[in-house]
């Protein structure tokens, strides 16, 4: 009896476009202790669900017709930096997240949300219950300038700034203080640029789009007139793009505030340029240097925001005010470049230069963490050793997204990235370089640990009821959607 | 922001010409209720009217679905482009195409590994296609916008376009698309070498 029981499972388990309701029969039947047909199906989980974990589930899911894919995530709510950090008024970036809704919702692929792998379970247990391991968690810490002052009130990582507006839990007590005049930027590359957009950005722009109440209630008592994004080296070496120079050219109510004298000699090098650098190098001249026609001067003139580059600037000391409570300024050295194009580096000339301002935010770069001891890790380039996406010195590990490369690049570089890697996983199962023959418990096992440490995973479809809560409060006051600001909330609406 | 929804909505009067938007009562994923379209769609609460790829579930191959797409109508020669997608493994895939087919989704329809992350909104450079040199002229100039996004797209070369932008006229009969191998060229290091 218990055996056709298995047959008539076995059978539904092939029927083209199975749902649900099919695994959950399935589970059953693997529950009540007999062997299931799927034993003999590769099985990989994934850690982390930003870009990096979809694109790499994309692939695998699309490489092999018989690949099974687990992705696990830290907070209840899936999508990563794509969610927490592309800026919310650029929601166009964040179609992508149709794609991954797909690919969250194929057969076979799941996802298990509030799932904090290196705490709740091991990368080592995961290894035990899965064929291949890829780590996709991205980069959660940042580097620090390094220099007294730094812990002051009114200084800020723009991750957390970022974090803050974009409503991640972690960050809604930050409560930055807005009320100064001029804010400082240090880093120049999109990150910089979009949290000086954000500063400046008329409050009518911003209260259409998903950043939260939160933020833009503390937006609308800013005082903050004036962002000054500041880097070490010169015109030609900003890292940010044109997309988002031309959106600060752009934006009403501001107008550019830069200095002359930093931009001699860069007419002459535009025309050696490659394309890219040709146009950012180009624009950035045009806004710095040309002289306005009428129209423009006017608006100029009208404007009651001022933003700007400052180059050749290195931070080494916030200042505070006489109580040695909060920021009342910042000392920058000031450089002199030795080389040129992207080699270039920044030299100290020795002297410095004291801006006032009460806000700092230090965007120069975001930082991946070790999450468990097991997974080496260099800690050097903050990234985990490894050739094409496979974990050197463990077999059967694999990373993908800026945990492989380090935390440049957007969703495009992270995409062929997560690709390549995932292309690593098929190749060492159709070469048997993994041992994929000898069937794996996957989800079955995890979730059964999972329950004995009190860890209830999150699931895609409770996600979609998250979603759905956060669309029908932002539509009640017309934006996208009102994100829940807490893991207890969502966790609420989770389990309903 | 209205050109892009300018674009957006045209788009979407492009793919009910071209019969993108598929007639869902055949297919056996509405049947089924596993359409990922329409859960997206309820979800979202959007018409067709808006710009989407409702095909997308073809890329993830679940690939039985092609079939209502094939014959689009191709046989009248007036309307006809044909095109040849060269894919990232260098497999030469011709198709029999119309005048007003988008690049990207024409792609999407035939299960080509396009990707689209964006939708067709000039906020990626995922669709970015290299053009036969010959047809490269006939296109007409892009976007400041589509530079834009050009300008960060890997392994960048003379004749990229972005896939999204591109819309098949008669005159571009011939023309060939080739994906680009964004493969393989990771190093370690993190450094990516220049386009060759």
């Amino acid at each position: 009896m218990s055996g056709h029981k298995l047959l008539f499972s076995g059978l539904k388990f092939w029927t083209p476009g199975s749902n649900k309701w099919i695994n959950r029969l399935h589970d059953g039947v693997k529950r009540s202790g007999t062997v299931s047909f799927s034993s003999g199906n590769p099985k990989v989980c994934i850690v982390g669900s930003g870009p990096a974990g979809f694109y790499t589930a994309q692939h695998l899911i699309k490489a092999r017709q018989d690949v099974e894919v687990d992705i696990y995530e830290r907070l209840p709510v899936p999508f990563g930096l794509v969610r927490f950090g592309v800026a919310p008024d650029h929601p166009e970036v964040k179609n992508v997240i149709n794609t991954f809704t797909q690919t969250a919702n194929h057969s076979r692929c799941s996802f298990y949300g509030n799932v904090n792998v290196g705490k709740d379970v091991s990368v080592e247990e995961l290894q035990q219950a899965y064929h291949a391991v890829v780590l996709s968690y991205g980069a959660e810490g940042n580097r620090s300038m390094g220099v007294p002052g730094e812990d002051l009130a009114g200084v800020y990582s723009a991750k957390d700034f970022v974090g803050w507006y974009n409503g991640l839990p972690s960050c809604r007590e930050l409560s930055p203080d807005l009320s100064c005049e001029t804010a400082v930027v240090l880093g120049q590359g999109n990150v910089a640029l979009d949290v000086a957009r954000i500063l400046l950005c008329p409050l009518d722009i911003l209260k259409s789009t998903d950043i939260t109440q939160l933020a833009l209630e503390a937006l609308a008592e800013s005082k903050v007139r004036r962002v000054l994004i500041v880097g070490r080296r010169g015109p030609v070496q900003v890292a940010c793009t044109i997309k988002e120079l031309r959106e600060m050219v752009n934006l009403p109510d501001t107008r550019p505030e830069m200095v002359a004298a930093d931009f001699e000699g860069v007419q002459e090098a535009v025309n050696d340029l490659p394309r890219p650098r040709k146009r950012l190098t180009e624009l950035m001249l045009k806004t710095a240097m040309e002289v306005p026609g009428e129209k423009e001067q006017e608006r100029r003139k009208k404007a009651s925001r001022v933003w700007g580059f400052r180059f050749f600037r290195s931070p080494v000391e916030v200042l505070s005010d006489p109580d040695h409570k909060r920021t009342a300024g910042i000392r920058l050295a000031i450089n002199m470049l030795e080389g040129s194009g992207e080699s270039a580096r920044a030299v100290l000339t020795g002297e410095v230069e004291d801006v006032t301002c009460g806000l700092v935010i230090s965007s120069i770069g975001y930082k991946s963490l070790p999450i468990d001891a097991s997974v080496p890790f260099d800690s050097h380039r903050a990234i985990v050793p490894n050739i094409m996406g496979r974990v050197q010195q463990a077999t059967g590990l694999y990373c993908s997204g800026w945990l492989k490369t380090g935390p440049t690049g957007v969703i495009a570089t992270t995409m062929n990235n997560s690709f390549d890697t995932a292309r690593s996983v098929v190749e060492d199962m159709d070469s048997r370089r993994l041992d994929v023959s000898a069937g794996k418990p996957g989800s079955q096992s995890i979730s059964a640990l999972l329950d004995e440490r009190g860890v209830k995973p999150v699931l895609f479809s409770d996600w979609e009821k998250i979603d759905a809560l956060e669309t029908r409060r932002g539509e009640a006051i017309g934006k996208p959607r009102e994100k829940l600001l807490t893991v207890e909330e969502m966790l609420l609406e989770a389990r309903k | 922001m209205a050109a892009s929804a300018a674009v957006r909505s045209s788009m979407g009067l492009t793919l009910r010409l071209s019969r993108v938007i598929p007639d869902c009562s055949t297919c056996p994923f509405h049947r089924l209720k596993s359409c990922v379209g329409i859960v997206a769609n309820s979800l979202r609460n959007r018409s067709f009217d808006n710009f989407q790829t409702i095909n997308r579930h073809l890329q993830t191959s679940i690939g039985l679905y092609h079939s209502e797409e094939g014959t689009s109508g191709a046989e009248d020669s007036d309307d006809v482009v044909n095109v040849v997608y060269v894919d990232r493994s260098g497999k030469r895939i011709p198709i029999k195409a119309k005048v007003g087919d988008n690049v990207l989704y024409l792609a999407h329809k035939h299960g080509i590994e396009l990707e689209g992350a964006c939708e067709a909104s000039l906020a990626c450079s995922t669709c970015q296609v290299y053009v036969s040199p010959a047809h490269y002229d006939k296109l007409p100039e892009p976007d400041e916008r589509e530079d834009d996004m050009l300008d960060m797209a890997p392994m960048l070369q003379e004749n990229s376009r972005l896939g999204c932008q591109i819309t098949l006229t008669p005159e571009l009969e011939g023309m060939e698309l080739t994906l680009p191998k964004v493969t393989r060229n990771f190093y370690v290091d993190g450094h990516v070498p220049k386009p060759h």
